[in-house]
């Protein structure tokens, strides 16, 4: 018989023992070795039935195909842009993939992307040598002309969209700010009121401090409550 | 003359006071200070990032880079003289040997994952204290790690065996042998194992014994370090 040494919603770091016996099986951030299961990163346990996942406090990016992302473009080509995606190696939008509208032949790509143009794109491959792709085509996807951009944690940002986007979704409705999440950790923000997307960058920093809390969402509604006024916390 | 008490009147198996902190350089991707005694170290992690020249890639994963300075301020001046030198480039290469086997980079090919340690304050067992805090600072900055790894310099001086040398012992002028090793305090295996001196086989035997029990202590900070940043 298994058992756990870990309860659901601990704090573990490399080298702890999550559990003993069979009966457990390691996902994401864990391990197996002999017969114990062994955490490999410093993360908050989640115990699901058998399985038990750790959802990392800090992580570096790591590319996943679908993932949509913010980037910077660094590198303008003949036939590509490169934009650094706060991957080591950086990506590459190829030009039938770099707008909606047709690029002709031998055009100057300097007018549809320039250098240190930011852009929101979407990763298409990842190849095993960690080549990236990236397409410019689909909705929302386009070069972010205004607005500011802040990078967070990667790790904190499915806290940051929270569960079917529930804590972002707030975010924008109470501040009016529109904003975008890359998954590599860039957020951009724009409100035609520099103090509205203020509001929403600190709420933003909040969660990405606060991440491993319980019963965050209500902790940033009353923070944006007490920021916006109680007139936009409708609904 | 018998070596009964130590300099600083520990015991034979006793450490000095360690301490470790994780987090200390906010523009790091991790970081992390650890203290020994009167010895004092800081790592800093950046990366991962390209590597340049190309030649060094490795395309089937990524690539530790280490770097031991003692600061120039470091040290009572009397034998190493801190600064880039032969032996600091010695140490910087012990010191990535000894933290690979247990770092999985294979998520970030071609890159590499630079580590800077610097010693504000040496004592002896700076290369120990360095490889301890840049395990800290490696766990800090989300790396995948099959264990922490912890590290300690054992000394034989006279027929005694010295857990944790001080600078006064490893000066003791009837000689004596420096042992450091560094290990996964989890499953006892050995990372690093210099030696400078002699020893025989039964006092090495006696000196992994008492390293072993050793590094256990000091996983046990690490490890409670890493948790203080989090549990506010």
């Amino acid at each position: 018989m298994g058992e756990l040494k870990v309860k659901d919603k601990d704090i573990v770091v490399p080298g702890d023992v999550l559990a003993e016996g069979m009966d457990f099986l390691p996902a994401g951030g864990a391990f197996r070795e002999g017969e114990n299961i062994i955490a490999s990163q410093v993360g908050v346990v989640s115990v699901n039935g058998r399985l038990l996942k750790l959802v990392p406090l800090n992580a570096k990016y790591i590319p996943k195909r679908g993932d949509t992302v913010i980037g910077k473009i660094v590198e303008v080509t003949n036939n590509c842009w490169f934009v650094d995606i706060g991957y080591s190696n950086h990506a590459c939008i190829p030009l039938r993939d770099g707008s909606m509208e047709y690029i002709p032949k031998g055009a100057d790509l300097t007018q549809y992307y320039d250098y240190n143009d930011f852009v929101v794109a979407n990763i298409t491959n990842v190849s095993k040598s960690k080549e990236i792709d990236l397409s410019m085509k689909g909705p929302g996807l386009r070069k972010l002309s205004e607005g500011r951009i802040i990078k967070v944690n990667s790790a904190k940002v499915p806290r940051i969209i929270g569960k079917q986007g529930s804590m972002i979704s707030m975010i924008k409705q109470m501040t009016d700010c529109r904003i975008v999440v890359g998954q590599n950790g860039l957020v951009w923000l724009y409100d035609i009121d520099p103090l509205k997307e203020v509001i929403a960058v600190e709420a933003i920093k909040k969660i990405e401090e606060r991440a491993h809390i319980q019963g965050l969402t209500d902790e940033i509604k009353m923070f944006l409550e007490s920021k916006v006024g109680v007139k936009n916390a409708v609904q | 003359m018998p070596y009964n008490k130590r300099f600083d009147g520990r015991k034979f198996d006793e450490l000095r006071e360690i301490s470790a902190e994780v987090g200390v350089i906010p523009n790091a991707d991790g970081s992390a200070k650890f203290k020994i005694g009167k010895t004092i170290a800081i790592a800093a992690v950046y990366g991962p990032r390209v590597l340049h020249p190309r030649f060094l890639q490795d395309p089937t994963k990524g690539v530790l880079r280490c770097n031991y300075n003692m600061m120039s301020f470091s040290g009572s001046g009397e034998r190493v003289r801190p600064g880039p030198s032969r032996r600091s480039k010695e140490i910087s290469h012990i010191t990535e040997k000894a933290l690979e086997p247990v770092l999985d980079l294979s998520e970030f090919p071609s890159a590499v994952v630079d580590v800077y340690i610097e010693l504000l304050q040496t004592d002896a067992g700076t290369r120990c204290a360095g490889i301890t805090a840049a395990a800290l600072a490696l766990a800090d900055a989300g790396f995948p790690m099959k264990d922490l790894i912890s590290a300690v310099a054992v000394g034989r001086i006279e027929d005694k065996v010295v857990l944790d040398v001080s600078k006064e012992e490893e000066d003791y002028e009837g000689g004596m042998a420096d042992i450091p090793i560094a290990m996964l305090p989890r499953t006892g295996e050995i990372t690093l194992l210099q030696m400078d001196g002699l020893v025989t086989l039964n006092e090495l035997k006696e000196v992994l014994k008492s390293a072993k029990k050793a590094c256990e202590q000091i996983y046990k900070v690490q490890k409670d370090a890493l948790r203080a940043r989090y549990l506010k």
